[in-house]
């Protein structure tokens, strides 16, 4: 390994191609840290936009026509406004509502920090997207299996976890996937918030030593990794759940 | 000639029954029992309200008017889940697409319901399920998915299917019209083992021979009225209205 | 994107917006209400946010001109490259056609974000064109920035388009004994026009809705407008009402061109 550190310092010396994360230990452990923040935070947010997902196409499908309007209503709102400006709504605008002061030094104490008002903003908005790629799913399903259920006495909430959501995943899988891969590209957006995530680190590397196009190349190389990893990864899953015989194609974003 | 028939009070009372589907009235005044062991055919042209009738019969379908009563159940005036439950276990079916859960393995599409809904012990049921998975003569095909079998095979996993509830009725909604010609058979001769076993039967089919030598009792049904019933000697053999004759000699 | 649940029409404004904008404006009624009266509990003569917003409502449309200006413009130019990089994939020359893939790999799974600061940073802030200074100001780089993944999204909708056609045409024209370009120009694409159209404007919207990003370059548009003005009112009251606002507007403009694009979807389903 330190060969490969000395390589990329020999490549500074020599040529001026300053890649500082390969040879000096302090940027390394930074973007490492990094990284290992946009992983954490793609994966809180990916938790949560299933959560998410899940929960707003059940409700989308409710039988009560207000709740079901609402939640069609704030699906149509997320996915038509800029996730930028719904994050600075929870961070700037949200936030100061729940930071009760301190009695003590009269200091506003904020309950979630920019890291979980991210996962917040970008598991809603994300959600949303799976919600609807659910949506497709679940409408695929067809009538006469539902009626199946009912015949044999399963409640609503068994048709839907033991038959219609087991069914519409396989569905959306690819819709999903593709969603995931939209997920791991808008956790740049924390770094509008001040999450130090990957991009955000390397701002501050940059600005420090002035290697603009090598942190890029190594920014992008990141997320070429990331979304190859998770692509391959999701490919895995829907080679495994696939059913004999039974297919179907998502919907594509 | 029918299997002997055994003498009981009416499982199953169906009394003035109307439906609409919107401006459609598909059935218009129906009346009918069927005793305890029956084994009853409904026929007639397509249309004619036959499959809604059935589903009448297990709530999936809630006349406009007129009473369902099945066993102790009314069925249109079940109020509470736990009642619901008790009726559709103790009213079956089997559908004409088989509907079979198609992520689920054979066997679980057998446990499913009774392991979920009416809460039994998994390794029971289980057994049951292999059993009933012998005797429509499955055995073996436990872990294949529905789509990897005959449109036969999978009919007879969805009679195992219905069977698992230990039900006292089964409703048959056409199920052998989905099916290849080669594989109707063997989908009659598990049908026919359950009513020699005294099972109480009800049967939407086009099968008329099967009709003429199973049911006890054959129902003519047409724009959503019976127009003649009775055992089946008599509607083959002797049919008393026109549109019986002219259907009878569309079909045989 | 699908949606079998409701009966699309071609939406008239009043079932468009009735439901939805209700939802939106209680929204910001709501919280300008709720931020109101907080500013009356702490007395003094504070103007109410909601007067705020009325106030700084021309600045902000201004901002809000510069994200048409943004999204049109990279839309226009986003479209054009991906044209390139589209058919560039459906060449008949294998090395080409590898090429044009992976740069539209490249560029559609790149984050806009890390794309626009790549951009910024490395155009230069002017050029020399034969001997004339061409200033390339910070808008025109978000412009170049932001037409990047566009393009790379487009060259997939022309991609999908094109292989969606059955091959049945192309080997009519091949009978008729079309040219390969011949085929591709006056058989293929003419179809795929209108194929391509309800991808291409959802991915307007999405663009439209990542044209706020250029606030962080340091682009004037609406967001950047948005900080300005709580830099000048310093109030944190008028936080939630103001996104909310913003919100408001982006979901108005964005929100009929969504059901405009599902409409054409279901009519040619």
């Amino acid at each position: 390994m330190q060969g490969v550190w000395d390589w990329f310092r020999w490549l500074y010396d020599q040529y001026g191609i300053n890649f500082s994360v390969f040879y000096d230990p302090f940027d390394r452990s930074s973007v490492l840290g990094g990284l290992l923040t946009t992983l954490k935070l793609a994966g809180a947010c990916l938790l949560g936009s299933l959560v998410v997902g899940v929960v707003m196409a059940w409700l989308q499908g409710s039988r009560v026509a207000p709740v079901r309007r609402a939640a069609i209503g704030l699906v149509e709102f997320i996915r038509n406004t800029p996730p930028l400006v719904q994050l600075y709504f929870f961070y700037f605008g949200l936030s100061p509502f729940l930071s009760p002061v301190d009695p003590h030094t009269g200091l506003a104490q904020p309950i979630l920090g920019a890291y979980l008002w991210a996962v917040i903003a970008l598991s809603l908005y994300e959600g949303v997207f799976n919600a609807e790629a659910l949506r497709a799913g679940i409408d695929a399903v067809p009538q006469t299996t539902i009626e199946t259920c009912e015949a044999f006495a399963m409640s609503r909430w068994q048709t839907f976890t033991l038959v219609v959501l087991p069914l519409a995943l396989r569905t959306s899988l690819p819709a999903l996937t593709n969603n995931t891969v939209n997920l791991i590209k808008s956790t740049t957006l924390a770094y509008a918030i001040g999450v130090p995530e990957i991009l955000s680190i390397s701002t501050q590397i940059w600005a420090d030593r002035l290697n603009v196009l090598e942190m890029m190349i190594v920014l992008l190389a990141v997320y070429m990794l990331l979304i190859g990893a998770l692509t391959a990864g999701m490919g895995t899953i829907e080679r495994q759940l696939r059913i004999p015989g039974f297919g179907g194609q998502g919907a594509a974003r | 000639m029918g299997i002997p028939l055994p003498a009981a009070q009416p499982l199953i009372e169906l009394h003035d029954i109307h439906k609409s589907f919107g401006a459609h009235k598909v059935l218009a005044g129906i009346s009918m029992d069927v005793r305890q062991g029956e084994a009853v055919c409904l026929i007639g042209p397509s249309g004619s309200g036959k499959s809604t009738l059935l589903r009448c019969m297990n709530g999936l379908v809630l006349p406009d008017q007129g009473t369902v009563r099945i066993g102790p159940f009314d069925v249109g005036r079940i109020r509470h889940d736990r009642d619901k439950i008790a009726m559709r276990k103790y009213v079956s079916i089997v559908f004409q697409q088989y509907n079979l859960y198609p992520h689920k393995t054979v066997l679980q599409n057998v446990t499913l319901a009774p392991i979920h809904v009416l809460k039994q012990d998994r390794a029971e049921v289980e057994a049951r399920a292999h059993a009933l998975l012998a005797k429509v003569r499955l055995s073996g095909k436990e872990n294949s998915y529905p789509s990897q079998l005959s449109g036969g095979q999978q009919q007879r996993v969805a009679i195992a299917r219905a069977l698992a509830m230990r039900p006292n009725v089964i409703l048959f909604d056409e199920v052998t019209a989905a099916l290849d010609p080669e594989t109707v058979g063997e989908v009659l001769a598990t049908i026919r083992e359950l009513v020699e076993e005294g099972l109480t039967c009800i049967l939407v089919t086009h099968e008329m021979g099967f009709a003429r030598e199973v049911a006890h009792r054959v129902y003519f049904t047409d724009q959503g009225v019976i127009l003649e019933d009775g055992p089946p000697e008599q509607i083959f053999g002797a049919p008393r209205h026109e549109r019986t004759k002219a259907f009878l000699s569309q079909v045989l | 994107m699908s949606d079998a649940t409701r009966p699309i029409g071609l939406p008239g404004i009043h079932r468009l917006f009735s439901p939805l904008v209700v939802l939106g404006l209680l929204g910001v009624f709501g919280a300008s209400t709720m931020a109101t009266l907080m500013a009356s509990a702490d007395s003094g003569p504070r103007a109410s946010t909601l007067w705020l917003l009325v106030k700084w409502t021309p600045l902000l449309f201004q901002g809000f001109l510069m994200n048409m200006l943004l999204s049109v413009s990279a839309m226009a130019l986003g479209t054009v490259i991906g044209a390139f990089w589209g058919l560039g994939q459906l060449s008949d020359i294998a090395p080409l056609r590898r090429v044009f893939w992976t740069v539209t790999q490249f560029f559609r799974n790149a984050p806009w974000l890390v794309i626009l600061f790549f951009v910024m940073f490395l155009v230069p802030f002017e050029v020399r064109i034969a001997g004339v200074t061409v200033p390339l100001p910070d808008w025109l780089k978000a412009i170049i920035g932001l037409s990047l993944p566009v393009a790379a999204n487009f060259a997939e909708i022309l991609r999908g388009a094109v292989q969606s056609i059955s091959s049945g045409q192309w080997e009519s024209a091949e009978s008729f004994a079309f040219s390969r370009r011949q085929a591709m120009w006056l058989i293929i694409l003419p179809q795929c026009l209108r194929r391509m159209l309800p991808p291409w404007m959802n991915l307007y919207a999405m663009l439209t809705m990542t044209t706020v990003l250029a606030s962080i370059v340091g682009v004037q548009e609406v967001m950047a407008t948005v900080a300005k003005v709580n830099g000048a009112e310093g109030r944190t009251d008028l936080l939630l009402p103001i996104y909310t606002y913003v919100l408001i507007w982006f979901f108005a403009y964005c929100y009929p061109i969504a059901r405009f694009t599902r409409w054409l979807e279901q009519r040619s389903a």
